[in-house]
């Protein structure tokens, strides 16, 4: 069991304050999404949460993670940016070996178990076909599953994902969602930052609605996609129905900005 | 590492096998196959002067000098994720002949001390943090060039500010030469001088290749991967900084290697930032030596300098890069 927890989290950053007061415990096995408008603070808080802004408010089982060293850090906590970079042509099943140097492996130098976690991790997005090819010559799409499948690598207890649906076709935005739901059921902690109400109300156990640098609604779907509280944060309408006992949902109209006033 | 880039380091090390060969027979005076062997060996006295006061340390620190420059060149690629990243871009060569210059013109030291490559190491040190902290972290291929441009510019200026001052009119000459690079004239107290700088770089920027591939995918996805961005990048600067101030302190500013190297073998290594560092370091020994053995045989009055006919060569290699890529470049300006 693994608990990852802000504790009154607020960061600025350039002189802005991004967040303000973050409080909030999640556990593993749970699929979380992150909803918010841009500029949220959706981002930050995901590289808070992987440790990247080195602060103290941050907590790993009770322990603070800024004092944990780079590698055991590495080790239990997979980050996915929301743009990812590929400068060199490097084959796709490099970059996706890349997610095992937590464990101490080099391209050279891949066990049995490394080779298991890529060739998993290859599957689980589609990449079979696609593992030897140049990395620079796939199209954003599947860069995209390519970066993800490189965070699966590492197998860590706990997955944050930014974003990782956003350049994908329908197809593969449901095939990713449901394998980090897969991730979820099999006990670990998948936190996703999503801007698809509609995947977020199909696949989360529990979302943080994020407002403003601040988290305005925190709980299960049904609890937090409302359509007062979607449109206090997001101002828009929502149709919404029943499918297989979910409550499927999608935006339908922006309303006008008057909630500003 | 792949199948490929296993065998292309061996055909490296025979390609300057034969290029030291031919360097060390090739000159004013040829020598012959039994020439040289016999000058190793001390049986011919003529032929053993040539090779060992003349050839063999001019032969010694252009190879060197050239792995070091391959080497920084890939390094400094492989951590700014930028293909056009040179040290000469920069302005480390011409910030470390700065450093250099200083110390030799304000007369404090000899000119085969060891405080010149230190000095050479302090500039380049300094023009690559100075353009690390202009372009910033996440420096665009625009910013880098521009902020290493000005960097260059400034250590040219005051170099030619200590030129003036410099009370030795033949100071003028000597320092102009030096900076265009050369080989001429080398002894064994020069390799001796620079040597323990550019192992102590190379053995810093050889032992960086997992940090690069780490850093293949930016910064931040590296740092989540476990790796100490700060220790690394203070690491690599560092191995730069001390190769090519040892570099620079013997052979005077050669640009364009540490570019144009790891280009040549990059595809061979399919773009792998940790497996292109040893074979551009070849690639650049072997570039360097054949201007150098260039630079001998051409006729000319003085002697041919080795960083004119670099420049010669690389920068019609850098504006193809730039013409290529150019579409990125422009997108990265915006």
């Amino acid at each position: 069991m693994t608990e990852l927890a802000a504790h009154d989290l607020t960061v600025s950053l350039g002189g802005r304050i991004v967040l303000k007061g973050i409080d909030f415990a999640a556990q593993s096995g749970e699929l979380i999404c992150i909803l918010g408008p841009n500029g949220a603070g959706k981002s930050t808080l995901l590289r808070a949460l992987a440790g990247l802004l080195k602060t103290k408010s941050i907590t790993l089982d009770g322990q603070a993670l800024n004092v944990l060293s780079p590698v055991a850090r590495a080790r239990t906590i997979g980050w996915l940016p929301q743009t990812g970079q590929a400068v060199w042509p490097l084959a796709v099943r490099s970059v996706v070996a890349l997610g095992r140097m937590p464990h101490g492996a080099t391209l050279d130098s891949l066990t049995a178990r490394d080779d298991m976690a890529i060739a998993q991790a290859l599957s689980a997005c589609d990449l079979d076909a696609l593992a030897d090819r140049d990395i620079t010559t796939l199209s954003g799409g599947e860069q995209a599953r390519a970066f993800l499948a490189r965070a699966l690598a590492v197998e860590a207890p706990i997955l944050l994902t930014d974003e990782p649906v956003s350049a994908l076709d329908p197809r593969h935005q449901l095939s990713v969602m449901e394998t980090l739901q897969a991730q979820a059921r099999a006990n670990r902690l998948v936190i996703v930052v999503l801007h698809d109400l509609a995947l977020a109300a199909r696949f989360a156990d529990r979302i943080i609605l994020m407002d403003k640098g601040a988290i305005a609604a925190d709980g299960a779907p049904a609890a937090v996609l409302t359509p007062e509280q979607l449109g206090a944060v997001f101002g828009v309408e929502i149709v919404s129905f029943e499918r297989d006992g979910v409550r499927a949902i999608l935006p339908w109209a922006a309303r006008s900005m008057e909630r500003e006033a | 590492m792949t199948m490929r880039a296993v065998r292309l380091v061996p055909a490296l090390i025979i390609l300057l096998v034969a290029l030291t060969c031919a360097s060390l027979m090739i000159g004013s005076v040829s020598l012959s196959w039994i020439d040289l062997i016999k000058g190793f060996i001390r049986q011919d006295q003529t032929a053993a002067l040539i090779i060992y006061d003349i050839r063999l340390p001019r032969t010694l620190l252009a190879l060197s000098v050239g792995f070091v420059l391959g080497l920084s060149g890939a390094a400094l690629q492989g951590l700014l994720r930028n293909p056009l990243a040179d040290p000469a871009l920069f302005g480390a060569p011409q910030a470390a002949a700065l450093g250099a210059v200083l110390v030799l013109y304000t007369g404090t030291v000899e000119a085969l001390s060891f405080a010149l490559p230190v000095a050479a190491l302090g500039g380049a040190l300094l023009s690559v943090l100075l353009v690390l902290a202009v372009a910033g972290r996440v420096a665009g291929v625009t910013t880098l060039i521009l902020a290493g441009l000005a960097v260059a510019s400034l250590a040219a200026a005051l170099t030619s500010i200590v030129i003036n001052l410099s009370a030795n009119p033949f100071a003028v000459t000597e320092i102009v030469f030096w900076l265009l690079g050369s080989f001429e004239d080398r002894s064994f107290r020069h390799v001796a001088m620079a040597a323990p700088f550019m192992v102590i770089g190379s053995l810093l920027l050889l032992r960086a290749g997992e940090p690069l591939r780490a850093l293949t995918l930016g910064e931040e996805t590296a740092e989540s991967l476990g790796l100490s961005l700060v220790r690394e990048r203070i690491l690599i600067v560092l191995g730069v900084a001390c190769a090519l101030g040892g570099a620079v302190s013997v052979s005077g500013a050669i640009g364009f290697v540490g570019l144009v190297a790891p280009h040549l073998v990059r595809d061979a290594v399919k773009g792998d930032p940790k497996a292109v560092l040893l074979p551009a370091a070849l690639v650049g020994a072997a570039l360097t030596l054949s201007a150098d053995m260039l630079a001998r045989l051409v006729p000319a009055p003085t002697e041919l300098k080795v960083g004119a006919l670099t420049a010669l060569m690389g920068v019609p290699f850098f504006l193809a890069i730039i013409a290529r890529r150019r579409g990125a470049i422009a997108a990265d300006a915006s």
